[in-house]
């Protein structure tokens, strides 16, 4: 499962390939940011899943409805709170941590709506940043964090290392984990087996609440 | 595409019907408990019933519309229906697909059963006499219409306004009839400001001498009431934004008249509005109806009627619009926040429109893309 999974799956980003893997079948996901559906599209259409996306633009959100998903216009961080408890098997929020105020309340609000979260992150501590920090002496600009210091929307670094320890502070479970390397504009990549903090450009874990 | 007359080539045509029922001594028992009966609603279909029945779709209209949703009366009709650019053949709700049934709503005046009616007792019309009749009543009475056509389940429930508010009811209290609904611009409960401005425009009519308690069938009629009651809807139905664009402070004339004629285009607006109104409206219906809107409460109680476990099967699409300060955008997300409890399959979009409360009837691209592929995904998930 390293690059090629299937046709419609290299359409994704890889990061949401890898995500779309780990989903069961039938599931009932949410999909946060889930922007114009087309990892929801994916999974209602191979796997089967009940699915629904929040998503703040009315243009995407727009495309995702007329395109036959489940999508709520709204600020995800509003919108779920009011959802009971479990009503997700899975929680999808993917390259989007490093944009929330309060990513410890999110993932506990998350993890009350949904049994598991999977969340896809930017790994900071990559070494084409670190370089770039070290040798310009300026915040680094990278295919995955391509943004100046002052248009970013993403209002906060992570690194594996960093997520790792914060989840084992919380008590937050790692089910499953996998940190990988992309290229050309993110389509495709492959799965980093060590030195991970150092040589992947995403990280990606599914996440558990310990009971 | 049209000719002179105003009306396409080959215009669709459709016809009024005509439905009867709640014969005494089996009258329909209402929510203030009064007997009502018998009780007709005039309704229209456009498509067909497919052999299921399960391509139904259910169309409520809002205060002052009618069972003449889309198409042509007759041949020379040069109006359509008041939904026209969103039902026909090929439109977003596609009649070469869908089934689709609209019927004037109980206490209206457009053919079915209301204060202009004759009261079979009296022989003469009910006018105050008619009994105060709820949302739940008009949704009661379209329930026997659903069932005298055949139709088990509806496909979709689509109304904005006080449509929307008969789609909330259907929901609340037929929820197993219920495959999908679509509430536009609308709300579980009237505001303190919707309700005000209803009492004004009922004030309105009540303060013309010609209503005269409502008995003025054989007269005028309250049209100066009627009117202004109008006008004040229309205030309601557009935003600031809308006026500045429309009319911003233009005037109707080349100077000031300097009495008390009209100089501003928005005001010989709202008069043309007014004076259009009277001829196919009546004065107590508009009573009765705003009336019905405000008593129109689904969170009275013990929390929303709309968290319900039966609606976890139906789907929702939710739309409210940016400017409609009568049904604001956080009605609809309260409405969307209730329906999420239940685990429906609920989505929501709020059209970003100028327009005020009037956009949910404007012609709207991003309006029509929405119905459209919700009505296709219910229709692939639910008919086939």
């Amino acid at each position: 499962m390293n690059t090629v999974f299937n046709q419609d799956l290299g359409t994704m980003r890889f990061d949401l390939q890898v995500i779309a893997s780990w989903i069961d079948p039938g599931s009932r996901v949410l999909d946060l940011g889930c922007g114009n559906g087309d990892l929801l599209d994916y999974l209602k259409k191979h796997k089967q899943v009940n699915g629904t996306g929040i998503e703040y633009s009315e243009d995407k959100a727009a495309r995702c409805i007329e395109r036959g998903l489940t999508v709520l216009q709204g600020d995800f961080r509003k919108e779920v709170l009011d959802y009971p408890e479990n009503r997700f098997d899975v929680i999808i929020l993917s390259q989007t941590l490093q944009q929330v105020h309060d990513p410890k309340e999110l993932l506990v609000d998350l993890l009350r709506i949904g049994k598991r979260v999977i969340v896809s992150f930017p790994n900071f501590a990559h070494w084409s940043a670190r370089l770039q920090i070290l040798f310009t002496g300026m915040a680094p600009v990278t295919d995955q964090l391509p943004y100046e210091w002052y248009n970013t929307p993403n209002i906060r670094v992570i690194s594996i290392k960093d997520f790792k320890r914060f989840l084992r502070i919380t008590g937050i479970r790692v089910v499953r984990e996998v940190a990988i390397n992309t290229h050309h504009h993110d389509y495709k990549g492959h799965i980093v087996r060590s030195l991970t903090n150092l040589r992947a450009t995403y990280g990606i874990m599914m996440l558990e609440r310990v009971s | 595409m049209t000719d002179s007359s105003g009306t396409p080539p080959n215009p669709l045509l459709v016809s009024r019907n005509y439905f009867t029922f709640a014969q005494p001594p089996n009258e329909m028992i209402l929510d203030c408990g009064y007997r009502l009966g018998p009780i007709t609603l005039a309704y229209e279909t456009l498509g067909e019933l497919n052999a299921e029945g399960s391509n139904a779709i259910l169309i409520l209209h809002a205060f002052s519309g009618d069972s003449h949703v889309a198409g042509y009366l007759h041949e020379n009709d040069d109006r359509p229906g008041w939904w026209d650019n969103m039902v026909g053949p090929g439109k977003p709700v596609d009649t070469n697909q869908y089934f689709v049934i609209c019927s004037n709503i109980l206490g209206g005046c457009s053919g079915s059963t209301g204060p202009s009616s004759i009261n079979p007792e009296t022989g003469r019309p009910y006018g105050l006499g008619f009994p105060m009749v709820t949302i739940k009543d008009m949704v009661r009475a379209q329930k026997h219409l659903i069932d005298h056509l055949g139709i088990n389940k509806l496909m979709s429930l689509i109304g904005g306004s006080v449509g929307g508010m008969q789609v909330l009811r259907w929901c609340a209290d037929y929820p197993e009839m219920i495959a999908s609904a679509i509430p536009l611009a609308t709300t579980t409960r009237h505001s303190a400001q919707a309700i005000a401005f209803n009492e004004v425009a009922r004030q309105a009519i009540m303060a013309d001498p010609n209503w005269n308690n409502g008995d003025y069938y054989s007269g005028p009629g309250p049209v100066h009431g009627l009117a202004v009651a109008r006008m004040i809807g229309h205030v309601t139905y557009l935003s600031d934004e809308a006026m500045r664009d429309k009319f911003g402070r233009r005037l109707h004339r080349s100077s000031l008249s300097f009495d008390f004629t009209g100089d501003f285009q928005v005001e010989s607006y709202l008069h043309h509005q007014g004076k259009k109104f009277v001829t196919r409206f009546d004065a107590n219906s508009l009573l009765y109806i705003t009336k019905a809107a405000d008593y129109f409460d689904l969170e009275r109680g013990n929390g929303s009627l709309l968290i319900n476990e039966t609606l976890a099967d139906v789907s929702f699409l939710v739309i409210s619009f940016s400017s409609d300060w009568l049904y604001p955008t956080y009605q609809s997300k309260d409405i969307v926040s209730s329906l999420k409890k239940n685990g429906s399959d609920v989505s929501f979009c709020e059209i970003e429109a100028q327009w005020g409360h009037d956009a949910f009837l404007l012609p709207n691209k991003r309006l029509n893309g929405l119905i459209s592929g919700f009505l296709d995904r219910v229709y692939h998930e639910h008919c086939l």
